[in-house]
């Protein structure tokens, strides 16, 4: 997939990264669908010291993959996921990639079949910027971290943290953690309600099990 | 004006050169190793071969613990001489731009060998070689050997000459069949394995195009059912055929219109004859007839046939997963886009039985029109692959 992630400043560990990191447990076994150039996979074999395997779309992707050590399959998670058995990882991950997604349902329910847990990170399109930008212009937006027009984006399922919470009830997936970041990468507070997280998160990272 | 004549009017093979091919079987220009009655080879087939010659090639220097000694297994028609000049084409070797200083499989880092398979015709014992038994060429007598039987033989090589464990083994086409037996059958003697435009068994369009080369090279009157060395014939139209038909199937429709499209040979206009028109006529022909200067007609019938035995899952009840059943080999797959002969859903089925049995695999999928050949071709996205996969697998491994 390796979607360009919209919202997420470059050239420095992605925030949303760390946070998943956190909620992966050491020594466990880690999918990462649209694992990119492997900075994920290296970071949690780094700092987790998880046996870590991975998807990506692109050719480019893997073969920097590869390069770094990490075992990488060229992949579509669309398409390919269905191709490992149950219960397969401990963790299974899917970082900035769900908005590319075809399927976005589908995928998180072959991550829950295929992991005991998924994490999902996606940019929330009901921050308030965005929400800003298309009741002021009447258009797509298109910014410095959106910068595709909407006929040519790969980004094809956007979705608001609440339309995702909506999405986890109805695969019966049970959300035992969710994070919101705003910004500056900096996390929204705990006990902020909902309406607040989807005004002010500009993403979100979610632990799901089944 | 007829294709056979137009062969047989080519320029003539020279006499040394044919008698330098047939030298190879018996006396091969490379280091060999015997194995007599008391370490009998046992084959699939139920025979054994009572007498056994392994010829092999190898490159770098082996380091103290053997531990960076990577097997390179070559295809249907390729040889030891991975990266050295052929001693009977005079050509360099049909991998010296992935093996040697420098190269992706990097002769200054690890030990390369490569051996000549079982059932060939470059030194290994095959149909070529003498039955020490009946001082005659084998020709057809040789037990029928499948790509399991070949491994075995690389096996008891590696035996003689003290190495344990292979850092990797690396091979496209039947040799990427190889990697993946020597997976399956030792995978406590593979550290990492690179099987390349493979597939864990052989289609059935793959057999029926094996079959119309192998019906090519035993309709030549001169086959003399295959004892042609004995009776001082040779069937080398049957065989240049067979390469003639195989060529095709290595490459694309679109890489053939490339670099021939519809263009005529040294001809301004069609002679409304059957004379090679067409620069891809001309082109075949030309492979067809370098290809019988430095193969035997045998040797490609006991070697395709091994391919279309080999069928990695039928060894364990059809499930290709159990052949990988708790292994700790490093595996990474690579296919060609344009390869229709080991297409990408083969070598992905692959990746999935791997999946399945929770090995650590890498798959690279390469874009290119080139076809099957790609794997012994300049892709620089395929040598990216391999020095970066063995690079990491060496820093696992403890190799500097």
């Amino acid at each position: 997939m390796n979607a360009p992630s919209p919202e997420v400043p470059r050239n420095v560990v992605r925030v949303d990264l760390l946070a998943i990191a956190e909620l992966v447990q050491p020594g466990t076994r880690v999918l990462d669908v649209g694992c990119g150039d492997g900075e994920l996979l290296t970071l949690l074999e780094a700092t987790r010291g998880v046996d870590g395997r991975g998807i990506e779309i692109s050719q480019k992707g893997v073969n920097e993959c590869v390069a770094r050590g990490l075992s990488v399959i060229q992949g579509d998670a669309d398409t390919d996921l269905v191709d490992y058995p149950d219960d397969a990882f401990d963790f299974v991950i899917l970082s900035q990639t769900l908005q590319a997604t075809r399927r976005p349902r589908h995928v998180v329910e072959q991550m829950l079949r295929i992991g005991q847990k998924a994490i999902v990170s996606f940019p929330n399109f009901g921050h308030w910027r965005i929400r800003g930008l298309i009741s002021l212009t009447g258009r797509m937006p298109v910014t410095g971290n959106l910068p595709y027009s909407w006929y040519d984006t790969p980004n094809i399922h956007f979705c608001t943290i609440r339309d995702f919470v909506v999405l986890c009830d109805e695969v019966h997936a049970h959300i035992e953690k969710g994070i919101a970041l705003n910004g500056n990468g900096q996390r929204i507070g705990l006990n902020a309600p909902w309406w607040f997280w989807n005004l002010f998160g500009q993403q979100a990272v979610f632990l799901l099990s089944r | 004006m007829a294709t056979h004549s137009d062969m047989a009017a080519a320029p003539a093979l020279p006499a040394l050169r044919e008698n330098d091919r047939l030298n190879q079987a018996d006396h091969p220009s490379s280091p060999f190793v015997r194995f007599g009655p008391d370490e009998a080879l046992l084959l699939d087939s139920g025979h054994r071969l009572d007498h056994l010659q392994i010829a092999y090639q190898t490159y770098g220097t082996l380091n103290a613990d053997k531990s960076n000694a990577i097997l390179v297994c070559h295809a249907l028609t390729g040889d030891q001489h991975v990266a050295s000049t052929h001693p009977v084409t005079g050509k360099p070797g049909w991998w010296s731009d992935m093996v040697g200083s420098g190269k992706p499989i990097d002769t200054d880092r690890y030990f390369v060998i490569c051996v000549n398979v079982l059932g060939g015709c470059m030194g290994t014992t095959g149909p070529a070689s003498t039955d020490p038994q009946t001082g005659e060429a084998y020709a057809l007598n040789l037990p029928v050997i499948t790509v399991r039987d070949m491994v075995r033989a690389q096996a008891k090589l590696l035996d003689r000459l003290g190495i344990e464990t292979l850092f990797s083994v690396a091979g496209g086409s039947m040799g990427g069949m190889q990697v993946l037996q020597w997976a399956a059958t030792y995978p406590d003697r593979v550290f990492s394995a690179l099987p390349i435009a493979a597939a864990a068994r052989h289609s059935s369009q793959n057999i029926a195009f094996h079959e119309v080369g192998r019906q090519a090279v035993m309709a030549d009157p001169e086959w003399r059912g295959g004892r042609y060395l004995r009776e001082g014939t040779s069937p080398k139209k049957g065989l240049a055929v067979a390469r003639m038909a195989a060529h095709i199937t290595y490459l694309s429709d679109d890489a053939l219109h490339r670099k021939f499209g519809r263009n005529l040979q040294d001809r301004d206009k069609p002679t409304f004859g059957f004379d090679a028109d067409f620069q891809i006529e001309s082109y075949l022909r030309h492979q067809g007839m370098t290809f019988v200067d430095r193969f035997d007609a045998n040797s490609y019938l006991y070697l395709t046939r091994a391919m279309d035995y080999f069928d990695l899952a039928a060894d364990f009840d059809g499930r290709l997963a159990s052949a990988f059943k708790g292994t700790r080999t490093r595996f990474c797959v690579v296919s060609f886009t344009s390869d229709w002969l080991f297409p990408t859903v083969e070598n992905k089925a692959v990746v999935r039985a791997l999946n399945a049995a929770a090995a650590s695999v890498s798959f690279v999928e390469i874009e290119t029109d080139r076809g099957h050949d790609a794997f012994l071709l300049d892709e620089p996205e395929l040598y990216g692959t391999i020095r970066g996969f063995l690079s990491s697998a060496a820093h696992a491994r403890g190799i500097g």
